[in-house]
């Protein structure tokens, strides 16, 4: 069994580039003829808002399968592992992306995306002394920092043990050990970033008087589920062509019930917090339902929920289903356009309000971010070996049936 | 009810039982069932079962209980007695989720338990033949079907197979209801050897 470095075909280079390129166009174009007036700026930042966090959130949702999956000691994912390591390893060029833009909008006072910059926008009383720290600049600058940081170097030293699995028989598991710790920490840092602070930092806060303690976990479902759709189309499309020999019907079903299962407890979460403030009735909370569900934005809260619940439901119930190449494929992209519109209308209500747009701007921006996401991945991988020698779990892996 | 007759073979390691299997369908051999004492991975692929439908029954239980909930909870509030609890429509859809989703997920519980209780033949008060009473315990029993003209050829093949004991028994195919007591009168009246045990 040779263990050749992956081989991405030269034309998603090209596609990537031409994405990328359009990408840059799109927002110098934006950049010229939007940042002139507070009105369409808003448009502006919001949109690459909405695509830098989403598309970081779904790469670190990579890394959160490969630590879980090591902390568990699974071995099914062993197979396929070098895709979650390369789009782990990327999060650090993302993370600065988000975190540039965070800056930009922070030091410029952007209030028109963050309306807590705003001095009284909340109100100094007794009861928000801790949320005026929460929402204060330094605290939020801190902690995006401290987040971006831990989040990139962690996902570049799991990438890193397991290249040095490959090369090092002895210490093999030694180096599964280390990973073990390594992925342990990652956890711990993931509970209290993406589980907890950091969407109510970065895209709840934009509603600053709204909030709701699922929030998180509604955010992390959407980006997990996102983030295995992406892992299913990267395996398959390098499994087309002529890697990863080790990955079958099997694994792929494996990740098709990630996504299956996932979908479902984004639902979850999704309803959980909807029905809560439904049935409650209490004014201050409805309004974040109001302008989404009867307001301008009602199209894009019933699409959400026949894109990111019904759809997969229906096609990923049967397992044959989720061992057929072209439906998960299917499947995987309806979840992340899905999840793109889900984060959309998390984010534009709050900014731009009911002047919303879908237009060459927008479109141009998802377009930079998937050419980016492609260029940044397939890259990687052409500097990994497919098959990860030397994991103790290898010959597990081959065996597996799900 | 039906009386029929077996060949039975008893093997003390799933290895051999796994070879056995593989060797008596190679050879044509219809198998009755298999009996072992713990679930062995890859034997149904061996004795060549496929996938039951029972996830269909339990597609079909769960949207039972779904228009059940949502049936007869929309006719109490529209129709038999509505009632206005804070202001909210008469068939108010997210406060019913909950319900239908636990009904749902219960109708499709409980109703998988029973099918696949009934596909497998086992019930409280349903008893079966047992061919070795060591099946539950440390010993593989494969079963044949045979008649009287091939009984002792069926016999002699399994001795072939690495089993440590075989015998022909005369036994019920099918489960039964009720006490063992109902096993000893069919079992006089059917003239069954008594096994003896290994």
């Amino acid at each position: 069994m040779t263990n050749q470095n992956f081989n991405i075909p030269a034309k998603a280079k090209t596609v990537s580039l031409v994405l990328m390129v359009i990408g840059a166009l799109a927002i110098i174009a934006g950049g010229i003829t939007m940042l002139g007036s507070d009105h369409t700026a808003t448009r502006f930042w919001a949109s690459l808002l909405q695509n830098s966090v989403f598309f970081l959130l779904i790469c670190v949702a990579s890394l959160f399968i490969l630590s879980a999956t090591s902390l568990a000691q699974a071995a099914w994912i062993v197979a396929f592992r070098r895709i979650p390591e390369a789009i782990g390893s990327i999060v650090w060029i993302l993370g600065v992306i988000v975190f540039a833009i965070l800056l930009i909008l922070i030091l410029t006072d952007n209030t028109h995306i963050y309306p807590w910059l705003e001095e009284g926008h909340i109100p100094h009383n007794g009861r928000n002394g801790l949320k005026h720290f929460f929402l204060s600049r330094g605290f939020f600058l801190f902690w995006s920092a401290f987040t971006v940081a831990a989040w990139g170097w962690l996902g570049h030293k799991i990438s890193d043990i397991s290249l040095k699995m490959g090369k090092d028989k002895e210490g093999s598991v030694k180096l599964f050990w280390k990973n073990f710790n390594y992925s342990a920490a990652f956890l711990f840092v993931f509970a209290i970033t993406l589980a907890s602070t950091i969407p109510w930092l970065w895209l709840m806060s934009i509603d600053a008087h709204w909030f709701s303690t699922m929030f998180s976990w509604y955010t992390f479902a959407s980006s997990f589920v996102s983030g295995m759709s992406m892992i299913m189309l990267w395996m398959l499309y390098t499994k087309r062509h002529g890697n990863l020999e080790l990955v079958t019907d099997e694994h792929v079903h494996d990740v098709g019930k990630f996504m299956f299962a996932f979908t479902i407890f984004w639902t979850y979460l999704w309803f959980s917090q909807f029905m809560l403030i439904w049935y409650a009735n209490i004014p201050e909370e409805t309004v974040y339902f109001k302008i989404r569900m009867h307001g301008p934005y009602s199209f894009f809260f019933w699409i959400n929920l026949v894109l990111n619940f019904v759809t997969p439901l229906l096609i990923l119930m049967s397992a044959p289903a989720k061992r057929n190449y072209f439906v998960v494929s299917v499947v995987a992209i309806i979840i992340l356009f899905g999840h793109w519109i889900d984060f959309y209308q998390i984010v534009m209500p709050g900014t731009v309000g009911a002047d919303w747009h879908l237009s060459w701007y927008e479109i141009g921006v998802v377009c930079g971010f998937v050419g980016l996401v492609i260029f940044l991945v397939s890259n990687k991988l052409s500097k990994l070996p497919q098959i990860p020698e030397n994991h103790p779990y290898l010959k597990e892996t081959v065996i597996h049936v799900s | 009810m039906a009386i029929k007759k077996f060949a039975t073979a008893t093997y003390s390691d799933e290895a051999v039982l796994f070879d056995a299997v593989k060797k008596t369908r190679g050879e044509g051999y219809k198998i009755h069932d298999v009996y072992t004492p713990f679930a062995i991975h890859g034997l149904d692929e061996a004795l060549g079962y496929k996938v039951s439908d029972l996830h269909v029954a339990g597609f079909i239980y769960g949207l039972t209980g779904t228009c059940t909930a949502l049936g007869f909870m929309g006719a109490i509030f529209t129709t038999w007695w509505p009632q206005n609890f804070g202001g909210k429509p008469h068939f108010p859809l997210p406060a019913f989720i909950p319900i239908t989703f636990e009904l749902t997920v219960l109708f499709a519980a409980v109703g998988m338990v029973l099918t696949f209780c009934y596909l497998c033949q086992i019930m409280p008060g349903v008893k079966k033949h047992i061919f070795n009473p060591r099946q539950t315990d440390d010993k593989f029993v494969m079963a044949i079907e045979v008649n009287d003209s091939n009984a002792g050829a069926v016999e002699g093949f399994m001795k072939t197979t690495g089993a440590e004991h075989t015998d022909v028994q005369v036994a019920e195919a099918d489960w039964w209801y009720g006490l063992w007591s109902n096993k000893e009168d069919y079992e006089e009246s059917n003239n069954t050897q008594t096994q003896e045990v290994i």
